[in-house]
């Protein structure tokens, strides 16, 4: 058996390879569901009505897709341009943190209308910041990226764990380990009453089809990939890579900086140790599943949402554990890689 | 045939539409040598693949030693006695020449490795086909021509009876060439039998007994080296008469560059050593000399990815301060880089993108891209320079590397540029190809633009440039004029001795 290089790739494998892979990703982890004793189907049914089911679930579903959406967009920014930033996690919790205190200390009692706008260029800064730091390391001393990003997560959690039981700490929460609350003004309004959801969702959509625009019709856009495909090539047309690549770094780190930023704007309205159950490390799945496409990554986004809500349903309802939903999104990933394989090699035998 | 070494029985390979090797047979009998001749995408490489067991035939077998291959099997073609050595090098850079040689002759399980006698059997090779290298030094501080004589020895290391060579002096010097060639005769001497590849008419007639043409997948020719000539083989092989482009005398005007005393220190180390050259509008200057004496940096130096260290730089009279790539193209220079693949293109964006990208400020509007004029501007290369294999949107890696260049030349001079330079132009191209692109240079010398070109092929300095310098060790030659050089006085040019004094190399 032989692999070799598709010298086309057809709209249609392109589209039909993803649904493959997660039909292949369910089929498997049917297997692991009947070893644990349950019914597949219904397992599979309970989980999209533990998603879907009910007004609070759908709500608790998009709510859980919206930072999936940022986070998974800085990585499929970065990623396009080969800069491999690991390190979401880190700049979605520095994102959260600076957003935090700059609305309990500094910004407090603007009107909403100047505070939030205000919240999110310091949530993206912070995000940008701590991976500039990084590529400066990269474009100077040609440190692999890989490694730095993905330690300053670490640094960055237990920075922002030392500032919420200390200077930040929220004096009215019977000691635990958590942020002032934000202005009330600084509160994103709900998109839907009575539940979780907020605005952050359809601001999180936009921002990815202007990520695509930029990306297909920019001059930046160009260079960005060109960069990313031929670094060589790119510096022989003149693309200026250092600049390009700083420019990736900023959009990649403020993306998933505005992520921590409006998902405590959102969400909670103050930071704790566990606001982002890897919220960053799954952005990162999300572009991969995606395929790099920016409006793939809000149907990745939705995905993976929908995996990690309804198994909570399923398990609670049939006593599987909830690490099956684990299991199934690394599984997806896994089959669209080997999908995004078959779409460049056909066998040949 | 009794004796035939390999035998290859109506092989037919197809990809999608492209049939790439359409009923092909040959045999090879025991010590001899036969070229596989044609252009490039004639299906010389697909059938070595099938050869070797790379690619499955759809159709056709391949008998070796009288027994039949089975399809898609490498092991099953190395434990017949096949050879193979890649024209991109298959050897682990940071092992020596005998881990090299030695790695997957051994089972896996055998608790040692049998060190000596690997060894003494390497050294027996390299004595008996005068293979000279040193089994302990690493592969990795080998020249090119060294680490080819690894990939040969670690297919006779094999036992191979059956040597194949994928374009075997693509990478060498004309000396290692040279070299090469008479251990391939050697090797049939002693009852090996060889396959090579190329597409330089020249080598093929020198080391040959027996030359098969392919053309567009069919074998269209089989002749006696002895029997036929270059002028046969060239026309075989494209399939009608190559005509040579004639050249009008020159008509020089203004002075186009002027390089004087330029230094390029890259990394610690003088690239160009005080250098001086000027071309004048309308005529070709070319800059001859073996590989890596200096021309990738000068290519860079006027492509404006490098910047000198000393010395002054004037385009048209005008002193240029650092040039950039940007500063390159709004001047007018037309640039074709001495690797296509790596600088020339980014094979993986549409033809229309590579079309554009160094003109990007003139392809947008307030930071979008303009696709559609870009696309009609893709469009007007592609039918104006006979670009054939893509439209303006399909993927660049998709076209040949003939076509490819073709495409790089014709975003170059599709805008009538005032300088042309032009790094290895012809490097790697099919003879078809090759007469095309040298057609396009003259064309443009014609219409009044300032060719620089930097080549290691003495004929296709001889044939383009109306001066010539030679570039040894960082440093230039004083020009000589076209009429007044023949290979001789280039030859002792390119070994660093002009003017009768020779040129000691103190860094």
């Amino acid at each position: 058996m032989r692999f070799e290089r598709r010298e086309h790739r057809s709209t249609a494998l392109v589209i039909a390879a993803p649904l493959i892979a997660v039909a292949g990703a369910f089929a498997i982890t049917g297997i692991l569901i009947a070893i644990a004793g349950a019914p597949v189907f219904e397992a599979y049914w309970r989980i999209l009505t533990g998603a879907f089911g009910s007004r609070l679930s759908a709500t608790e579903t998009l709510t859980r897709a919206t930072p999936l959406i940022l986070t998974g967009l800085a990585a499929a920014v970065a990623f396009r341009a080969r800069l491999w930033n690991i390190g979401g996690e880190g700049q979605f919790y520095l994102g959260a943190i600076a957003v935090a205190a700059a609305s309990a200390h500094i910004a407090r009692g603007l009107p909403s209308l100047v505070q939030i706008p205000l919240l999110f260029v310091v949530g993206a800064a912070a995000g940008m910041l701590l991976l500039l730091l990084p590529l400066w390391l990269r474009l100077r001393f040609s440190v692999d990226e890989v490694v730095t990003t993905l330690l300053l997560n670490f640094v960055a959690l237990l920075f922002v764990s030392m500032l919420i039981d200390g200077v930040l700490k929220d004096p009215a929460a019977f000691g635990w380990p958590q942020s002032e609350a934000v202005d009330a003004a600084a509160r994103l309004p709900k998109l839907l009453a009575r539940s979780r959801l907020h605005i952050g969702l359809g601001l999180a959509v936009a921002i990815a089809f202007i990520v695509y625009f930029v990306q297909s019709r920019t001059v930046f856009g160009l260079q960005s990939r060109a960069a990313g495909l031929n670094p060589s090539g790119a510096a022989f047309a003149g693309v200026p890579l250092a600049r390009t690549l700083v420019i990736v770094a900023m959009i990649s780190g403020g993306l998933a900086g505005l992520a921590g930023a409006i998902e405590v704007l959102g969400v909670k309205g103050y930071v704790t140790n566990d606001l982002s159950p890897g919220y960053g490390y799954s952005g990162i799945v999300v572009a991969m599943l995606a395929n790099l496409n920016p409006l793939g990554v809000v149907l990745a986004a939705l995905f993976t949402a929908v995996m990690f809500v309804g198994a909570d349903g399923m398990s609670r309802s049939m006593g599987i554990p909830t690490y099956i939903a684990d299991v199934t999104v690394a599984l997806s990933l896994l089959s669209m890689l080997i999908a995004v394989f078959f779409t460049q090699y056909r066998i040949r035998r | 045939m009794n004796d035939a070494a390999l035998e290859i029985l109506g092989v037919s390979k197809r990809f999608g539409d492209n049939l790439a090797n359409d009923d092909i047979s040959l045999s090879l009998a025991k010590g001899e040598i036969v070229a596989l001749l044609g252009e490039n995408g004639a299906g010389k490489t697909t059938l070595m693949s099938i050869l070797f067991g790379h690619y499955v035939p759809d159709t056709g077998s391949v008998t070796a030693m009288g027994k039949e291959l089975p399809p898609g099997k490498p092991r099953a073609a190395i434990r017949a006695g096949i050879g193979m050595v890649h024209q991109h090098f298959s050897l682990a850079p940071n092992l020596t020449v005998l881990e090299n040689v030695m790695t997957g002759t051994e089972s896996l399980c055998s608790p040692v490795s049998n060190v000596a006698a690997g060894r003494k059997k390497l050294l027996g090779i390299s004595e008996r086909f005068g293979l000279k290298v040193d089994p302990a030094a690493r592969v990795g501080d080998l020249s090119v021509g060294e680490q080819q004589r690894v990939e040969i020895l670690k297919a006779l290391y094999n036992d191979a009876r059956i040597l194949v060579l994928d374009e075997p002096t693509a990478v060498l010097t004309n000396i290692e060439a040279e070299k090469l060639f008479s251990t391939f005769k050697e090797m049939a001497r002693l009852g090996l039998s060889l396959i090579f590849i190329s597409h330089k008419l020249d080598e093929v007639m020198a080391t040959a007994d027996r030359i098969v043409v392919l053309r567009g997948g069919k074998l269209v020719a089989e002749r006696k080296a002895s029997e036929t000539s270059k002028a046969e083989l060239a026309e075989l092989m494209v399939g009608r008469k190559v005509t040579r482009p004639v050249r009008d005398p020159s008509t020089p005007g203004q002075v186009g560059i002027e390089a004087a005393g330029v230094t390029v220190r890259v990394g610690g180390v003088d690239r160009l050593k005080s250098i001086d050259f000027r071309v004048l509008t309308g005529e070709v200057l070319g800059i001859i000399g073996v590989s890596g004496n200096g021309q990738a940096t000068l290519a860079q130096l006027l492509s404006g990815t490098v910047g000198r260290t000393a010395g002054d730089l004037f385009l048209f009279g005008q002193h240029v301060g650092d040039l950039t790539v940007a500063d390159a193209v709004a001047t007018g220079i037309g640039r074709i880089p001495e690797d296509r693949n790596r600088e020339g293109a980014i094979g993986e964006m549409a033809i229309w993108e590579n079309a554009i990208l160094e003109r990007l400020a003139r392809f947008s509007r307030r930071g979008l891209v303009d696709r559609k004029a870009a696309i009609a501007f893709a469009g007007r290369i592609l039918s104006a320079f006979d670009v054939r294999g893509g439209s303006p949107t399909s993927r660049t890696r998709l076209l040949s590397g003939g076509n490819m260049q073709k495409l790089i030349l014709g975003r170059n001079l599709i805008e009538h540029p005032r300088i042309l330079l032009a790094a290895q132009p012809a490097r790697g191209l099919d003879e078809g190809a090759v007469a095309a692109v040298h057609e396009r240079i003259l064309d443009a010398r014609r219409a009044g633009t300032a060719v620089l070109l930097i080549s290691e092929d003495l004929d296709e300095v001889m044939m383009l440039a109306d001066r010539i310098q030679a570039i040894v060790g960082g440093r230039l030659s004083p020009p000589v004029r076209a009429q007044d050089a023949d290979a001789r006085k280039l030859g002792l040019m390119m070994a660093g001795e002009w003017e009768g004094r020779e040129v000691t190399d103190a860094v």
